[in-house]
């Protein structure tokens, strides 16, 4: 998947659809499979980027990667009690209102009032936190000044995000980034976590959980979560079941900022490891040499050689995602020094140019539209979050969106020179063909053209396990595979 | 080179069953949200079991012209969470009665058989009345049944009309377009009975009055995906994250194709994000900003040198050439009224030369008269009311100077006003000279009055500043700093690059403007302020372009068919329509907390006077403003005493009304409204939160309407300061007798109410829907029939009219007659009867109806058969055909068609087509509409075409046989066609842009020059000093009056209060929802600056109290950065049902968002009977704005009391 975070309006319709959809029971109330969060900010479990407090994700090992959780301590030691589990004050009392109360009021001497009260003990309750606690608070000394990230920046840069004439801020939704080294499946004692052959999506499987609760560590995204109800862990399962009738998942359905793109990426499964054990500034390229053109006749001919089959590649050649990862390179991974590889990429927000006060006015910087040297946002800091520090790569991505808009000003309104633009679209080594092909993808792609994905071809799925006529007779009776409840 | 290998057997994956099994579900219905959203997105709802799911956005949007973003998906945050009410704990699922009123009902239901009879022995004891009023609010609630409450409610609305008229009873909903059956029925029901509409847009604040005063219209914008076209996007108090959240992607694509996006806006709002330039122009203060924009503009544009785009669009398109006289004034001149054609001999006997209006030709270097002002609109040759630049009498070509400066007879001293100071500038400007009825008399063009406004100096010497830096004089970039706290030097830049995009794209710059701008005291000039660089540019009427403002009035598409049915015109007119701001001010009785108005007050003539109470009281004597209860008696009574003093025809009734109103025997309502005999009496509330969120002195409607408790503790100081109204001690408490709530949800409105009834939710019905923010219009439909008790509010009022028709049997077994007033409307002749200011009731002129006074009808009611006339389509249409905007034609056929192929309703022996049923309504609406049924647009042209002179039907001609019924739009959305309605062209998939049609085939605005308005003559704009577009601050602390009887508390902070649209509610609809408050705080929070904060000693989600004299608001806060210090946000709006604690201060539970605001009216908005400036529902009238509002900000003391 690619969110496109320069369209992100941080609206939290992806968050609502996903809830209503999977996480409205009984044990789920806290979990949040897709979440908003209003960067700089400290996010959802809160700190949940900060792998010193909760030792999630992997470790560059000297022959392989370690993950953080159990090179520390040992696995198997600390099985029975995990130190590293966000507690409900990292996440919130969930909290509902006594609306009864306003109905069924005796008639008194003020007006009655639906109080909060906590969904844990049925009790009044002070409200003190929640699941976006800081929404929209930059310039927030208690939220965004705690953001980890914001540690790679000088002093002074900190302090100017603070004013009122520089602050900024920007939204970063969050879904399981479905690792290709995940550190959950990693972590989990009862093998209860797969990554699915057909669509690479990551489950907890509802029988096997035996609730050690270790994926939940391992995860340094903080997107398993324990239903306390079933016993079970449970996250984003990227909608499968909407996938396999071919239709996009909740989130990306319900996007209305068209941020979400979803695609097929192929990629070469034996380079992992070592993709994952690579120094931090070259985990991103690492990354992106690991996914394979689908264009390619040696990788077609290799991937109909193991079996895949020829819709699935037909799909990857189409697919947005591949574009704006690793043909455009614009999509970057969150925090790629987690080293989990995640296969969900962002594309950096441009945000407003800075501006000063002099004599008392408010003065904005003099460029013509968001630029590099006047940024809000210090390249430090996106590069905390999108390249484990690397700045080159994240200046080549910035370089690429600007030269698009100065490149479309100039062929639209005439304002800008051509000679201008073209300079721009040397310096960050594009053509008039690729931009054309990145705005297209980027204003003008329907939703058709966003949400690619090859039919899921489910008679050969079924086909393993029992007669796919049989399953068409018998669809309808009920589960035909309850899950049991854990302990 | 290897593969991901599926590593688990698929016998160990047969558990991934489990989230297949949530998934699936039994039936998707295709609905959409009502009020209060106006985002109008096509949802598909999920039903499983027989109960509601989910919702997930439609995608099937018909695709728009290539190279323009889709529209797919369209819904927020708030939107899908809607499912969450259907089965909640705050779901109204049985009518509700408040205990104390029903014992007393069943009481007096025991020693009365007749309802009516009960009804009064409750009412007509001061102590019982009373005791229901007082528990109003306070819990008690009892559920009962629908028999009941039907009962009641019909016997209280039969005794209010049978003791003081009709036009006691009233009835409010807003935004008609969001779910337009809902909201037709009750509002069908209110005029069939002759009871009286409140407005919503005007009330909301919404109504941007500069629309009309521009362009006479109420609002006429693009649609998003226009956006796009767009190459330079301003937002002005428009955070579209928060307010447009399906339609934000058009301006992020936008950027993508090489569009700018500056922001104004005084927090770094949360579509700050989005901005190349973000400008934190000081709360209120925009227009400042603006004016020195436009001295650029100008100084650059058309003195340094002419861009030959935008001189020609100014010459056809604007009243920059045309001639005003100047008065003399103060040593020197001032800018009058426009020239008017008959003064010249040449002209002398044109027919409405009062009207029509003269250019100086360039050519003929004389004066000329050309086509398209309002004159020629309502003359009886026709054909000649279009923007062709020709001689009015002879046909003859024009090209009219924009500037006397080439050829000036001399050069006058023309005084201007600073008009945020006290201080006035005397300028040069050139003039021509002529002789009018034995006079010389001085005039020039509004462009030159403009330029010098502006202070834009081309050597005619004055007090112009001296070039950009000068602080002196307005309005240079330097001397906006003070205002804006915004740099010269940006201003300036801003300035070029927006001019200079305009010039090399042909206009395509775009303002979006919203609340944020429109809510404030003088928001009509800042949005004229901004206009001006619009329409200096060349930006309106051109896709891409214009000014784009989407705050809450929200397009009915199908309007004329619909305001047909709406407001039952098929049966009788005209309706009893009513400015809800005017009301509301009069009768909560808020204008008695006020000494004066705010404005500037002019020192001489009609509009001198100190309240704004008086000059509404002119206003509805006038007949500028309409105002119910209409007069001190029954409406009924009036025909029945005017007959009984001999009066035979409907003429003679009329006159003996004018003659006792003459006399002073009879008075209009206004002039003592807080005599019981003037109150309103019955109120019904459907799809609004009446009681809070709109309710702008909130606290004022408890006292006053309610007669319960209230958290205000003002002075009642108005009574030295009144001329024109009796003033009564003590002030009225508890106006109302019943107040009728229907709901889905126990919102503040409905805890409020005597009687909620539970209503079927936007997922449980069918209606219609549309917004101007797309093209589309589409359905709501039934996922699951109504739950519980509910029933839909057309179901509802089918209920209530058949209870009162049943009743009426006895009560008003006959039809019977009465008086009906309405004010001079828009789109009639009317717009051309009152040239001058003139007041009959101090005998200045005659009183005569529908010229120098309101409207009189006699009008006949039925309600032994209103359930009838209720569902059934009136043949009154059939007759007259359908009318809008002053286009009349003809649906005779279309009428007929209805009858052979339709459901029919049959009584009297006589048949019609049935709205029995709310899908019948609906293909009733679409059948006849021009923008659902092409043949319906071609004949709307067709009429249009013989007014203008100019070929039009062409428009509609390929899409004749086009038509969709309710069926069509449950399939898919379906596009609107172009319509002789509305202003934008949408042939071949081209997104809709206001006002396209007046500038590609110059049809006129509907203005007193038919060209867009800098220049308003209004004798009212002269002495307001708002003639010219002008900066006037906002009120500051002391001129509000919030901080007069409180007493500021140790460590509290004076702020100005704001409440802008927030993100987790539409208005309260969305804010109870546990969806929303799980993703906020669990609360409506103080939004505070942290140096603000910290001077009051308050962190983050601490409990704050922030109060002034209307009352009291007690809630936690959020500190940060992103609000500039001396303003505080509290989005609009909370409910006060939802963890409200009591205030230590007032000593009762604290209130919501509007127990700070009180109203306050701007008088200039209520002129009247004058070409533009006429009275039109929900479309003009003064606004009730609510920014310049201050409140006191402390910490709680000690922990929170529920």
């Amino acid at each position: 998947m690619v969110f496109h975070l320069d369209k992100c309006i941080g609206c939290h319709a992806c968050s609502i659809a996903c809830k209503n959809l999977w996480t409205d029971r009984t044990g789920t109330e806290y979990m949040w499979w897709n979440n908003v969060e209003t960067k700089p900010g400290t996010g959802y479990p809160t700190l949940y980027e900060d792998q010193e407090k909760y030792h999630g994700g992997w470790e560059r090992g000297k022959n392989k990667p370690l993950l953080k959780l159990h090179s520390r301590i040992g696995g198997l030691k600390n099985i029975f009690s995990n130190p590293y589990l966000p507690t409900m004050d990292d996440y919130y009392e969930p909290w509902t209102y006594r609306y009864e109360d306003l109905f069924t009021a005796p008639q008194g001497d003020d007006q009655p009032v639906a109080r909060p009260i906590s969904m844990v003990t049925g009790k009044a309750m002070d409200i003190e936190a929640g699941p976006n606690w800081d929404d929209d608070l930059s310039g927030s000394p208690i939220y965004a000044a705690n953001d980890p990230n914001l540690k790679a920046i000088s002093e002074e840069e900190r302090k100017q995000l603070f004013q009122f004439e520089r602050l900024v801020f920007f939204y970063l939704p969050r879904i399981c980034n479905h690792c290709l080294n995940p550190g959950c499946v990693a972590a989990c004692p009862a093998g209860a976590i797969y990554k699915r052959g057909e669509d690479g999506i990551v489950l907890v499987s509802q029988e096997k959980c035996r609730a050690w609760r270790m994926c939940i560590s391992g995860c340094p995204y903080k997107k398993v979560y324990y239903n306390w109800v079933t016993g079970k862990s449970e996250k984003c399962i990227l909608c499968y079941p909407r996938q396999e009738t071919e239709q996009a998942p909740a989130c990306m359905h319900s996007c209305v900022g068209r941020i979400r793109y979803l695609g097929m990426l192929l990629y070469d499964a034996d380079q992992i490891e070592e993709t994952a054990g690579k120094p931090d500034t070259e985990l991103v390229d690492a990354q992106r040499n690991m996914i394979l053109d689908p264009s390619d006749p040696n990788v077609i001919r290799k991937a109909q050689a193991e079996g895949v089959h020829d819709k699935i590649i037909e799909a990857a050649q189409k697919s947005p995602v591949y574009k704006y990862v690793k043909e455009w390179r614009l999509a970057l991974p969150l925090h790629p020094e987690f080293r989990t590889i995640p296969m969900l990429f962002y594309v950096p927000p441009l945000l407003p140019v800075m501006a000063s006060i002099q004599h008392g006015k408010y003065r904005s910087s003099h460029d013509f539209f968001s630029s590099l040297e006047s940024a809000r946002l210090p390249v430090k800091y996106l590069a905390q979050l999108l390249s484990a520090g690397d700045e080159e790569t994240i200046l080549k991505v910035y370089k690429k969106l600007l030269a698009i808009r100065i490149y479309k000003r100039s062929e639209t309104v005439g304002d800008i020179q051509p000679e201008e633009a073209r300079l721009a679209l040397e310096e960050s080594k594009t053509t008039p063909k690729e931009v054309e092909a990145i705005y297209r993808m980027t204003s003008l792609a329907a939703f058709e053209e966003r949400f690619v994905i090859p039919p899921f071809l489910r008679e050969m799925a079924i086909e393993s396990v029992m007669d796919p006529e049989t399953r068409k007779e018998e669809a309808g009776t009920g589960h035909i595979h309850p899950p049991k409840r854990g302990w | 080179m290897s593969w991901i290998q599926d590593l688990m057997k698929p016998k160990m994956r047969l558990w991934e069953e489990f989230y297949r099994n949530r998934w699936q579900h039994d039936r998707v219905v295709r609905s959409t949200h009502g009020v209060n959203c106006t985002g109008s997105c096509s949802w598909m709802v999920y039903v499983k079991d027989g109960i509601i799911t989910w919702e997930m956005q439609a995608l099937d949007y018909p695709k728009l012209e290539a190279g323009l973003p889709g529209y797919e998906p369209r819904g927020c945050q708030r939107g899908i969470s809607f499912s969450w009410y259907i089965y909640s704990p705050l779901r109204v699922k049985y009518p509700y009665i408040r205990g104390t009123l029903v014992d007393l009902w069943r009481n007096a239901r025991s020693t009365h058989a007749d309802p009516v009879a009960a009804w009064t022995s409750i009412v007509e004891n001061e102590e019982s009345r009373r005791s229901y009023q007082r528990a109003r609010g306070k819990g008690g609630f009892r559920r009962t049944d629908w028999e009941e409450v039907l009962e009641i409610i019909a016997a209280s609305t039969l005794y209010t009309v049978k003791k003081y008229g009709p036009d006691r009873i009233v009835g409010f909903s807003p935004i008609p377009a969001m779910s337009m059956l809902s909201y037709a029925g009750g509002a069908r029901f209110i005029q069939l009975l002759g009871g009286v509409l409140l407005s919503f847009y005007d009330w909301y604040a919404d109504l941007p009055p500069a629309s009309p005063e521009t362009w006479g219209e109420k609002t006429d914008v693009s649609e998003s995906a226009d956006w796009y076209n767009s190459k330079f996007i301003v937002t002005m108090g428009a955070n579209l994250n928060m307010t447009r959240t399906p339609d934000v992607h058009f301006a992020a694509e936008a950027r993508n194709h090489g569009a700018k996006l500056v922001v104004l806006s005084p927090d770094f709002s949360q579509v700050s994000k989005y901005a190349d330039w973000w400008l934190p122009v000081n709360a209120g203060m925009d227009g400042a900003f603006w004016m020195a924009v436009n001295h650029v503009i100008m100084k650059e544009f058309y003195v340094d040198r002419q861009v030959p785009y935008f001189v020609d669009y100014l010459k056809r398109y604007s009243d920059a050439p045309f001639l005003v006289e100047l008065e003399p004034w103060d040593n020197g001149y001032r800018a009058g009224k426009f020239l008017r054609a008959n003064n010249l001999s040449r002209y002398r006997d044109v027919e409405n030369g009062e009207w029509k209006l003269l250019v100086f030709d360039a050519v003929k270097r004389e004066i000329r008269m050309p086509r398209g002002s309002i004159g020629f609109r309502w003359q009886t040759k026709k054909g000649h009311w279009n923007l062709e630049m020709k001689d009015g009498l002879d046909g003859s070509e024009i090209d009219p100077l924009l500037s006397l400066a080439e050829d000036p007879d001399d050069v006058a001293v023309v005084n201007f006003k600073e008009s945020a100071g006290t201080k006035s500038f005397k300028r040069g400007v050139p003039v021509k000279y002529l002789e009018i009825e034995n006079r010389r008399v001085l005039a020039t063009t509004v462009f030159d009055l403009l330029m010098a406004q502006c202070g834009v100096d081309r050597g005619f010497s004055g007090e112009y500043p001296a070039d950009y830096d000068d602080e002196m004089f307005p309005f240079s970039p330097a001397w906006q700093e003070a205002y804006t706290g915004v740099s010269r030097e940006t201003v300036v830049q801003f300035a070029r690059e927006w001019a200079t995009t305009a010039e090399k794209t042909k206009g395509k710059c775009t303002i979006i403007v919203g609340s944020g701008a429109n809510h404030w005291y003088h928001a009509n000039l800042t949005y004229r302020t901004g206009i001006t660089a619009l329409i200096l540019c060349g930006c309106v009427g051109v896709n891409g372009g214009g000014l784009n403002h989407y705050t809450g009035q929200e397009k009915v598409a199908p309007v004329a068919s619909w305001s047909t049915l709406a407001m039952a015109l098929d049966w009788t007119t005209p309706p009893r329509l009513q400015n809800a701001p005017s009301f509301h001010y009069v009768h909560t009785d808020q204008w008695r907390y006020e000494k004066g108005h705010a404005d500037h007050h002019p020192l001489e003539g009609p509009f001198s006077k100190e309240h704004t109470i008086d000059l509404q009281v002119d206003a509805v004597r006038r007949g500028w403003l309409p105002f119910y209860p209409q007069f001190n008696r029954s409406p009924i009574d009036l025909v029945r005493e005017a007959e009984k003093a001999g009066a035979k025809t409907d003429q003679e009734i009329i006159q003996w009304v004018v003659d006792q109103l003459k006399d002073r025997k009879l008075r209009f309502a206004v002039e003592d409204p807080d005599a019981p005999e003037n109150w309103p009496r019955v109120f019904f509330i459907w799809r609004g939160n009446t009681l809070l969120a709109s309710a702008k002195g909130h606290e004022y409607f408890l006292k006053h309407y309610l007669g319960t408790h209230t958290n205000t503790i003002a002075d009642e100081i108005a009574k030295e300061s009144v001329r024109e109204v009796d003033w009564k001690e003590p002030s009225p408490q508890g106006k109302m007798d019943l107040v009728v709530d229907i709901n889905f949800r126990m919102d503040t409105s409905a805890l409020y109410s005597d009687i909620v009834l539970p209503a079927a939710t936007w997922y449980e019905k069918e209606d219609l829907n549309t917004t101007d923010l797309h093209s589309f219009i589409h359905p709501f439909g039934a996922a699951v029939p109504p739950c519980w008790e509910s029933r839909t509010d057309w179901e509802i009022f089918k209920a209530i009219a058949q209870k009162v028709s049943e009743m009426s049997q006895i009560h008003f077994p006959e039809p019977f007659r009465e008086v009906v007033a309405t004010p001079l409307l828009h789109d009639t002749p009317d717009e051309i009867t009152q040239s001058e200011v003139k007041d009959w009731y101090s005998g200045e002129c005659d009183p005569a109806p529908g010229k120098t006074m309101p409207r009189l009808a006699v009008v006949e009611r039925d309600y032994a058969n209103l359930f009838n006339r209720l569902i059934s389509f009136g043949a009154k249409v059939k007759e007259e055909g359908m009318e809008e905007k002053g286009i009349r034609w003809s649906v005779k056929d279309l009428y007929n068609d209805l009858l052979k192929n339709g459901h029919v309703h049959e009584w009297n022996g006589k048949k019609y087509p049935s709205l029995s049923d709310a899908v019948d309504a609906a293909n009733v609406i679409l059948h006849l509409a021009p923008e659902t049924n092409g043949e319906i647009a071609y004949r709307g042209f067709k009429t249009l075409e013989q007014r203008v002179g100019l070929p039009l039907a062409d428009l509609a001609e390929g899409y004749r046989g086009m038509k969709y019924g309710f069926l069509d739009l449950v399939q898919q959305p379906r596009r609107i066609l172009t319509s002789p309605c509305w202003s934008g062209i949408t042939n071949e998939g081209r997104a809709y842009n206001a006002y396209s049609i007046n500038v590609e085939r110059l049809v006129p605005w509907r203005t007193i020059t038919g060209r867009q308005s800098f220049y308003l003559d209004h004798e009212g704009y002269i002495a307001f000093e708002e003639n010219l577009p002008t900066f006037k601050s906002k009120i500051d602390l002391k001129a509000s009056g919030n901080i007069s009887k409180t007493t500021a508390a140790r460590k509290s902070i004076a702020l100005n209060y704001l409440t802008p649209h927030g993100k987790w509610h539409f208005h309260t609809t969305y804010y109870d929802n546990l969806r929303m408050l799980t993703l906020s705080r669990g609360i409506e929070p103080f939004w505070l600056n942290d140096k603000d904060a910290e001077e009051i000693g308050v962190k983050d989600n601490e409990w704050i109290e922030a109060y002034n004299d209307n009352g009291v608001v007690v809630t936690r806060t959020v500190v940060s950065a992103r609000v500039p210090r001396g303003i505080c946000i509290f989005y609009h709006a909370p409910e006060r049902t939802i963890s409200i604690p009591k205030s230590p201060l007032r000593g009762r539970r604290a209130g919501g968002n509007n127990s700070m605001t009180r109203l306050r009216l701007k008088p200039v908005l209520m002129v009247g009977g004058y070409a533009q400036f006429c009275y039109r529902f929900n479309d003009y009238g003064p606004p009730a704005s609510d920014r310049d509002t201050y409140v006191l900000v402390r910490k709680l003391e000690g922990e929170p009391r529920f």
